[in-house]
């Protein structure tokens, strides 16, 4: 099953691979993974997209709450959140398929943000649906390059990644 | 007034209480070591490889339980450290390795001498810290230690570039580590410990399997009081030995691979494990899906990725041993009639598993050749069980487990997770640092002590009086074990030549003895417990002995080959 992972984590040198090594070495998988400073610039928000069971998703996030420069963890897949992820499309625009390409566009409420004689370059946002909605659409144009940059997750409401203390992973086995 | 980085440390070390370093000198040391001269707080024992120096403070750790240190010079003399700070990790083990680094204008450049130990330990490490400017050495340092020594402790690596050890900046120890991203739990869930506690009462075939954290946190004791009190019998893992005493009428022994029958057979036919700082190693559990087939299982653990890893717990509790053994005691104690009675609930079971003990005791068969299992035993008797023990990682580390009954804890010093030969040489003279009047007997093997063999110059040179006891059977013994059952005996690359281990001795200026019968044993290992000077003690044993029981790799605890 697909997991999206929040985590707050110290924004220092070498932290960043201290959380890739730990999903290398234990054979965990990372299928994106997102990372920039916070509101608080000593803290940087790392979003990961994995896959696992249930067993490997609870060795990922104990193993993740373990390391010394990570504030916090939360799983989304217990809470309602939102997740928006970018793609940048290079595709091929000759005279007759640039219409096309404009409408659509519009349609997916993207952006031509730079354009030559032989190519636009679109970005789009959105959830993983549209995203692979809109590249499956214009891939028949002819896409010549294509960059996404990971989901990026926040959770509804008022709830918040706050630091205080690292989350609890199951109730009770941890009063931390 | 400002002091240099190499200050700093010094101050640092003393701030922390540190009295004993174990160290080898290099070109980016050189601050440092010279920042050290005429230091008398700090004993610093001068080792002749840095895999030494980490292991040497591995077992000064083990043996003293506190903080051990190591510092090592940059390229090679880090990453020497390698093995010993991996061996550290795998058995939690307390402790500081301060690594020395080229120039931080030099680093990425591919400068002599230098290497990414921070990068090439991270693996291996609890955490570990670049201290890029001097102002922040005295707070890493002081995090350094405070991360070792709590929790689930573990080695930590500085690396200290040469450049910052000779910057100046003012200096304050802080008095506390203030880290927001590490708090330890160490107070198990009450909830969770009433309901441990109700399983336990509904029980009736209960085992304690116990591991390292029962030394680590100093449970022992309780442990011991816990079993007592509701007549639970208990077995250890290599890690746990010592943390009940190994003469108690309820302990079953070891488990696992090499585990006694009663041990191995009380695990599958239980209906309630409760584990206590132990981590369900494969080594330990057999065929994980056949392993205690009946029981529920509590898990103690004070650190929650252990739990549930190897084995689905029923009752996690993420807590020091310690704590969680005298919460639990303290209900034993306000029920007292309650509890009373599961005495006589398990009266069936214990004696169950007496009969168990009675049929299929560790033992081995005697012959006129002369026996590894005899002589550990000896050492057992000639000691009285009062001797710190290390081994290497083979046959001699499993025939020490089964054969020397280990009373106390701190008393069993052995590479369990990581299984490093050559280790129990240099842990020994640690120890021997930490408790310069006790005996401290290495259980090597032939194979093993040449990995670390050049220690003999550093006992000789800071006299500490440890004891190796060569078990030599001229090959390589687990493998050929091994090769033995499972590869029809050919043995490939494990019949080692090895040079005159009484020659080396006495070259190196210790003392060297040979056994080649059985009638000379206690003769000659009464007269080398006896002399105050590094001995080593050539036991020529039967070269095709084995190791038993034994449970074959990926079969269930109760699949044990016997004698």
């Amino acid at each position: 099953m697909r997991h999206t992972i929040s985590l707050l984590v110290e924004n220092e040198f070498g932290v960043l691979s201290r959380i890739s090594g730990l999903f290398s070495g234990r054979g965990f998988n990372i299928e994106s993974l997102c990372v920039a400073e916070s509101l608080d610039p000593t803290v940087s928000t790392m979003t990961i997209v994995t896959t696992g069971n249930d067993a490997i998703l609870e060795q990922i996030l104990k193993q993740l709450n373990k390391l010394i420069n990570v504030i916090k963890v939360v799983d989304f897949s217990e809470i309602d959140y939102v997740s928006r992820e970018m793609v940048l499309v290079k595709v091929n625009a000759e005279e007759k398929t640039r219409p096309e390409i404009l409408r659509m566009v519009e349609i997916f409420r993207g952006k031509i943000i730079d354009v030559s004689s032989r190519s636009y370059t679109i970005m789009i946002t959105g959830d993983e649906a549209k995203l692979k909605a809109f590249i499956s659409l214009i891939k028949p144009l002819g896409i010549k390059e294509l960059v996404r940059t990971g989901p990026i997750a926040m959770a509804r409401g008022e709830r918040m990644l706050k630091i205080k203390e690292k989350t609890d992973i199951k109730g009770g086995e941890s009063n931390g | 007034m400002k002091r240099t980085g190499a200050q700093i440390f010094v101050e640092s070390l003393k701030a922390e209480g540190i009295d004993t370093i174990f160290c080898y000198p290099g070109g980016a040391t050189l601050n440092i070591t010279d920042a050290l001269t005429d230091i008398s707080e700090i004993n610093q024992v001068v080792v002749r490889h840095e895999q030494a120096a980490v292991h040497a403070a591995d077992g000064y750790a083990r043996a003293s339980g506190k903080v051990g240190v190591a510092l090592v010079t940059s390229g090679p003399g880090a990453t020497n450290t390698v093995t010993g700070i991996a061996t550290a990790c795998m058995d939690s083990i307390p402790m500081v390795v301060f690594s020395c680094q080229v120039n931080t204008m030099l680093i990425g450049n591919d400068a002599f001498q230098e290497a990414d130990i921070v990068g090439i330990t991270r693996p291996c490490t609890k955490h570990s810290y670049l201290v890029r400017d001097v102002k922040d050495l005295a707070k890493i340092i002081k995090e350094a230690f405070h991360i070792a020594a709590s929790g689930r402790p573990g080695p930590v690596l500085v690396d200290i570039p040469k450049d910052v050890s000779s910057a100046l900046a003012d200096f304050k120890y802080p008095e506390k580590a203030l880290i927001r991203s590490y708090q330890p739990t160490y107070v198990g869930h009450p909830g969770q410990i009433k309901k441990a506690m109700r399983l336990i009462l509904h029980s009736r075939r209960p085992v304690l399997y116990t591991g390292g954290g029962v030394i680590l946190s100093n449970a022992s004791l309780e442990l011991t009081r816990f079993a007592e009190a509701l007549s639970i019998p208990v077995t250890n893992t290599l890690m746990g030995l010592g943390g009940i005493p190994g003469n108690h009428p309820l302990f079953l022994g070891m488990l696992g691979m090499h585990g006694t029958y009663s041990a191995n057979m009380a695990i599958t036919e239980s209906d309630l494990i409760i584990a206590m700082g132990a981590r369900f190693d494969d080594r330990a559990t057999g065929k994980t899906d056949e392993f205690a087939p009946h029981a529920k299982i509590i898990h103690v653990d004070i650190d929650p990725t252990s739990i549930s890893k190897n084995i689905k717990v029923d009752i996690p509790i993420v807590g020091d041993t310690r704590n969680v053994l005298i919460q639990m005691l303290k209900i034993v104690e306000n029920e007292k009639e309650t509890y009373r009675q599961q005495h006589r609930n398990v009266a069936e079971w214990i004696e169950k598993i007496t009969e168990w003990k009675k049929n299929y005791p560790l033992t081995y068969q005697k012959n006129s050749t002369l026996k590894p299992q005899y002589v550990i035993e000896r050492v057992y008797e000639l000691t009285k069980g009062k001797a710190i023990i290390t081994t290497e990682v083979g046959q001699n580390q499993m025939w020490t487990a089964q054969f020397f009954k280990f009373l106390k804890p701190r008393t069993c010093l052995t590479s369990g997770g990581l299984g490093t030969m050559g280790y129990g040489f240099p842990a020994a003279i640690g120890a021997q640092v930490a408790f310069p009047r006790s005996l401290v007997v290495d259980i090597a093997g032939d194979g093993s002590i040449q990995m670390n063999i050049q220690e003999l110059a550093t006992a000789v040179q800071y006299n500490l009086p440890v004891k190796v006891v060569i078990l030599n059977n001229g090959f390589l013994g687990m493998v050929r074990q091994w090769q033995e059952l499972f590869y029809e005996k050919r043995y490939t690359w494990t019949h080692l030549h090895s040079p005159d281990f009484v020659k080396v001795a006495e070259a190196y200026g210790a003392v060297g003895l040979r056994i080649e019968n059985e009638k000379d044993v206690d003769k000659v290992l009464k007269e080398a417990f006896k002399n105050k000077r590094p001995t080593f003690i050539d036991v020529h044993v039967n070269p095709e002995e084995c190791v038993y029981p034994m449970v074959p790799a990926g079969a269930s605890l109760k699949e044990m080959l016997l004698v």
